[in-house]
């Protein structure tokens, strides 16, 4: 009962973690068109800028505060000089372009910080740990990601369903030559948007330093899975993120705690260990396929 | 007020519009008539930015709006009821109406969502479905309020009643009437030349890209053979 809970939690810790990636990434896809590989760039940036303030000057409030707009103006400085060459062209260009992008930042963060990672300590603020069942402790840190993933989704669901803008960049999605036609600045829009994507990324980065070692190259695994999430989601849809996000954070992380205790109740430890370690590996691929062949568009897809 | 003078206008290699000249004064309603395929829709797209002109100059209250982007010249006070409506499916007809809400360049009063509501009071009950849940007569409708809402000195409809039932058609060409007795220029584009003979105060044909003719009602309507030669009737 203890695992199975905290294990939970564990799974709603990456899931929301996963959801401030994917939601700026399926944003960015959907609305944009723009495959962006560096997406998993922002998310280091995020965590090696939030990771040199606090080390500085010894406050991760201070990191987070600094890390997040430096994140979403380098982010929109990315827009402004190269992507918005890229809108028009083929998807493969834009993976190209933004492929190289993912070498430029790895290395220039091995220029900047080294190649030794950087760590990050829990704040003391939030350190310990809260028994949320009594007998039953969980890290306070955790439990605050899983806060901040969830006010986000409260946060953008509040800015999309319910202001100007929100309503603009679902018009923009839907049909820019239109809403351009009606005033809108879509060119404006597109670095808004894009701002806003590589903000929550910087952020997952932030939320992710204290938990993981900060290190170059540290957003391409994350990548992968939040390409998943926002397929199994839907593309361009945040709901779907969000839904795709906890989905397959849940997926893996009991994946991976419950199939070794599974495969030993069949096969010999070893034996067992081994196999259910590949098959958690594997799991949300299938989980993907197993939608799509379900649902194509994903979970939910973004209203067309 | 809007003034357009000699543009030409290219797709590719191919030239659409030859020397297209035009005006249309405050409070004037206009129309652009001529045969499918004769640069009527171009012309609009080309006023609206969205179709580059390659010459010739166009000015919107003495401003040069030629090569401003589509946005900046929508912001300038023209509104576009595009052809086939293009009505933003994933907003609600509430999300429709104020996406583009502004209170920008344009008329000194600017319409409020109960005065455009008036002027179409059917989607007054529809405020909470999605543009794709609307019938085409409805979307035209929401086309018609959210153009307006964009506060236009000048309103552009592409095709204003295509495709729509007779009795819808009636409810635009009386909304249109109606924004006409409040002063709002129009220029309106549509096949329906016994309803733009009444609500419009002048014409412009156009053949092969070019504007062939122009003129008032009056001239128009006495005319038999322009009518033939130029708009099959």
């Amino acid at each position: 009962m203890l695992l199975v809970f905290e294990q939970l939690l564990n799974g709603l810790q990456l899931g929301v973690t996963l959801f401030l990636l994917s939601a700026g990434l399926t944003l960015i896809f959907g609305i944009m068109q723009v495959i962006n590989l560096a997406h998993g760039s922002f998310y280091m940036i995020g965590a090696y800028v939030a990771a040199t303030v606090t080390a500085y000057t010894g406050s991760f409030l201070l990191g987070l505060a600094v890390a997040l707009p430096v994140t979403a103006l380098i982010g929109m400085l990315v827009e402004m000089s190269m992507l918005r060459r890229l809108y028009h062209k083929e998807h493969v260009d834009q993976v190209l372009a933004t492929f190289g992008l993912i070498m430029f930042f790895n290395e220039l963060t091995r220029i900047i910080w080294g190649r030794q990672p950087l760590f990050m300590d829990v704040p003391a603020w939030l350190s310990g740990s809260i028994e949320l069942i009594p007998g039953i402790p969980y890290p306070t840190y955790r439990l605050a990601v899983i806060g901040v993933g969830l006010l986000v989704a409260l946060f953008l669901y509040l800015m999309f369903a319910y202001t100007r803008i929100g309503m603009q960049i679902r018009a923009g999605a839907s049909n820019r030559e239109m809403a351009a036609a009606l005033g809108i600045n879509i060119k404006r829009l597109y670095t808004l948007v894009f701002g806003l994507g590589t903000l929550l990324a910087g952020l997952a980065g932030v939320m992710a330093g204290p938990i993981l070692a900060v290190e170059a190259g540290m957003g391409e695994s994350i990548l992968i899975l939040t390409f998943v999430v926002i397929v199994i989601g839907g593309i361009g849809s945040v709901r779907g993120a969000f839904v795709g996000a906890l989905l397959v954070g849940m997926v893996d992380t009991l994946g991976r705690a419950f199939l070794p205790l599974f495969f030993r109740l069949v096969f010999p430890a070893a034996t067992a260990d081994g196999a259910a370690a590949s098959i958690a590996s594997m799991l949300i691929y299938l989980l993907m396929a197993a939608i799509l062949i379900w649902r194509p568009r994903g979970l939910l897809p973004a209203h067309s | 007020m809007l003034k357009v003078e000699g543009i030409e206008t290219f797709y590719g290699s191919s030239q659409a519009l030859f020397g297209v000249s035009l005006q249309i004064g405050d409070g004037e309603v206009v129309t652009l008539l001529g045969r499918n395929g004769m640069g009527k829709s171009t012309t609009v797209k080309s006023i609206m930015g969205i179709t580059p002109v390659s010459s010739g100059r166009m000015s919107f209250n003495n401003i040069d709006i030629h090569p401003l982007p589509s946005y900046a010249i929508a912001r300038l006070g023209i509104g576009l009821v595009p052809e086939g409506r293009q009505i933003f499916p994933n907003l609600t007809v509430r999300e429709n109406i104020l996406v583009a809400a502004a209170n920008r360049g344009g008329r000194k009063e600017p319409y409020t969502v109960e005065e455009v509501l008036e002027i179409f009071p059917r989607l007054a009950e529809r405020l909470n479905h999605y543009g794709d849940q609307l019938s085409g007569g409805e979307q035209q409708m929401l086309a018609v309020v959210r153009a307006l809402m964009t506060n236009p000195k000048l309103m552009i409809l592409d095709e204003a009643t295509e495709g729509l039932a007779p009795l819808v058609r009636k409810e635009i060409w009386h909304g249109l009437s109606v924004l006409k007795g409040r002063g709002q220029a129009i220029l309106v584009i549509d096949k329906n030349l016994d309803a733009l003979m009444k609500l419009a105060d002048r014409h412009y044909i156009m053949e092969k890209g070019q504007v062939v003719w122009s003129g008032e009602t009056a001239a128009i309507a006495a005319n038999e053979k322009l009518k033939a030669r130029y708009l099959g009737v």
